[in-house]
């Protein structure tokens, strides 16, 4: 193991001081046999077990403090549920279900259905998913297996550094930079197809602009998932497979990718958690109107965005409630999201045995 | 050469290129968003940006001073808060949760809160301080940035805990320790490099974070140190001026996301320093 040696000797010089009577007075009975050692060690013996139960009541003492903070993690997560549920409730009352399929978002009107906002949110998850995992999957077979030695490290920093970057930002180049790109050089080749899809006027902002951005904010993550889970391949699996006379895809498709597709699978999913879940990076592109539209140059909003858009001036009552509804939903979605991802990661590694 | 190697050759060049091109148009697109934003953004930084609060719509000069501060503050607090909760409940996931029901519950938890939306976070918060006590508050937001930075530093500090050998631990045992000594004075010490990439991890993640602020904050436009009020930060302050029409404010929002992208760069890249150290000792 390679951290045996880094243990510290100044802590170690603490450890000792404090072991040193004990170990002398547990040796004085064999070699000073003189007449008052027996008052001696009848008192050093009493300072030892009271040591010893002071040890012992400390010991209880830090585990009940630890155990309380880990217990406090506990009681956020179920805060957090709880509060959602409770401010949620009055529009769960008024609605039932019925606001999971509800078509319409108006507050003036006071009429609240999750649809365009769920919508907005799978759609702008699911195609940034797609353009993100083929992308992330490139880079993690480079850098894995075809890039020089001397590039691998630098490149996979500069990939988990940018994987750091806030997506305030992401959000923010998008809506300055990218869109009014996008809408002068790649929506007019995309109406060019002809397809309802990419059907109405470019306006740059928009649910597709919103999946791109959202689509690179997750390659950096997703990247570097897959490269941990591919670096976990043991050399000699693949270096059986190249003595065999396999190319580098070869190897890759049959060897690596079998071996970690479990792992895989899940750091997509780790991706398509922080992708449903993002607020920044889609409020400032998605264009946030309420309207259900088939196009995806069209203007949406996602459950996040309208969270982040409506909430700090919602009316009291029914819109606020609607609003807490809403995070309820995305909590929910993102839960089970993670939770498989979790289950998957795990069978994964057990599978691999590096668990 | 037979066919079918040609074959196989072409499928293995075609991959590689693909793979190559993958990087480069990942790689190009990330550094492009970094290109721009620096130099629209470094441009912006200049002393009034740091030295006065935030202008009036539709006025010249001004800076973010006033923001700054409340980020600094908001943040700062919120890491002070969430460091001890942090280690110590990642001492006992490592120290003694090994078996324990309990333990593996709460670690699904943080894994759970690691990921969850960090929006959801602010409506708890917003449930918990803002709708209870009737005012935003920069208390409030440094709360949401705490709950967003412990599962980090849990995570981390119990990952790191973990490597620490066993024969160490029964040494201490073994010299009549404690074993809330073993675990601060011997195993929590010899890993402390990686507990400080923990925390500073979990200072980059809530530097740039906006959503658990934008209804717990909020923002101000004066210059406060009042933690019970409403308070600036820049996050919020680069939201809500980027989305405005007046091209000051735009300017002073390309400024402020520079200069947020350049401290996350910064203390990601110390986190790294402060692991690698650790790994060298």
């Amino acid at each position: 193991m390679g951290c045996g040696g880094f243990a510290d000797t100044r802590a170690m010089d603490t450890m000792t001081l404090t072991a040193n009577t004990t170990v002398n007075s547990n040796s004085s009975p064999n070699t000073n046999v003189n007449s008052n050692s027996a008052g001696k060690d009848a008192g050093a013996l009493a300072e030892q077990a009271r040591r010893v139960a002071a040890f012992g009541l400390q010991d209880r003492l830090f585990k009940a403090v630890t155990f309380s903070f880990a217990a406090l993690v506990m009681l956020a997560l179920a805060g957090i549920l709880a509060s959602l549920l409770i401010k949620a409730w009055p529009t769960l009352e008024a609605y039932g279900l019925s606001f999971l399929v509800g078509t319409r978002w108006a507050p003036n009107e006071d009429v609240y259905g999750a649809v365009i906002a769920i919508y907005g949110t799978l759609v702008t998850s699911g195609i940034a998913l797609a353009l993100a995992v083929p992308l992330s999957f490139g880079i993690a077979v480079f850098l894995t297996e075809t890039c020089p030695t001397w590039l691998r490290q630098p490149l996979g920093t500069a990939i988990e550094l940018l994987a750091g970057v806030p997506s305030i930002i992401f959000g923010f180049w998008g809506l300055f930079v990218f869109a009014p790109i996008f809408q002068e050089y790649v929506q007019p080749l995309l109406a060019a197809t002809r397809l309802p899809l990419f059907s109405g006027p470019p306006l740059g902002i928009g649910i597709l602009t919103a999946s791109v951005i959202l689509a690179l904010m997750i390659i950096p993550f997703i990247a570097s998932v897959m490269r941990d889970v591919f670096q976990t391949v043991p050399p000699v699996l693949k270096e059986s497979a190249y003595g065999l006379g396999c190319t580098t895809w070869e190897v890759v498709r049959n060897i690596v990718l079998p071996y970690t597709r479990v792992g895989v699978v899940g750091g997509i999913m780790l991706g398509l958690g922080r992708a449903l879940g993002e607020t920044m990076a889609v409020t400032f592109v998605i264009g946030n109107a309420n309207r259900l539209a088939t196009s995806l140059f069209a203007p949406g909003n996602s459950i996040a965005s309208t969270l982040a858009n409506e909430f700090a001036e919602a009316a009291p009552g029914l819109h606020v409630s609607s609003l807490f509804a809403l995070g309820l939903v995305l909590f929910l979605i993102t839960f089970v999201v993670l939770a498989a991802a979790k289950w998957l990661i795990q069978s994964g590694e057990r599978a691999a045995g590096t668990k | 050469m037979s066919s079918i190697y040609l074959r196989r050759k072409i499928a293995d060049k075609l991959a590689l290129v693909l793979s190559l091109m993958a990087v480069v148009l990942g790689v190009s697109a990330l550094l492009w968003i970094l290109w721009t934003l620096f130099s629209n953004g470094l441009a912006a930084l200049t002393l009034n940006f740091f030295t006065q609060s935030t202008p009036a719509p539709g006025t010249e000069g001004g800076g973010m001073a006033n923001a700054i501060v409340g980020s600094i503050l908001m943040v700062g607090l919120a890491t002070l808060i969430s460091t001890p909760v942090g280690i110590l409940a990642g001492i006992y996931l490592a120290e003694y949760g090994d078996r324990s029901k309990f333990a593996s519950m709460t670690r699904f938890v943080l894994d759970v809160m690691l990921s969850a939306p960090s929006i959801v976070v602010g409506l708890f918060v917003y449930a918990l301080a803002v709708a209870t006590l009737r005012h935003f508050s920069g208390w409030a937001g440094t709360l949401a940035l705490a709950l967003i930075a412990v599962p980090v530093i849990v995570r981390t500090t119990e990952n790191m805990l973990r490597l620490v050998p066993g024969s160490l631990r029964e040494a201490a045992f073994a010299l009549g320790a404690p074993r809330w000594k073993v675990a601060i004075v011997v195993t929590l010490r010899a890993v402390r490099g990686g507990v400080v990439t923990g925390v500073l991890l979990a200072l980059a993640r809530i530097t740039g974070e906006t959503a658990p602020l934008l209804f717990t904050a909020l923002n101000n436009q004066f210059f406060s140190l009042n933690m019970s009020g409403p308070m600036a930060n820049l996050p919020v302050v680069i939201y809500n001026f980027a989305m405005s029409p007046y091209e000051n404010w735009q300017s002073l929002a390309w400024g402020g996301a520079a200069l947020i992208a350049l401290v996350v760069l910064a203390i990601n890249i110390a986190a790294r320093v402060a692991f690698s150290d650790k790994v060298q000792a």
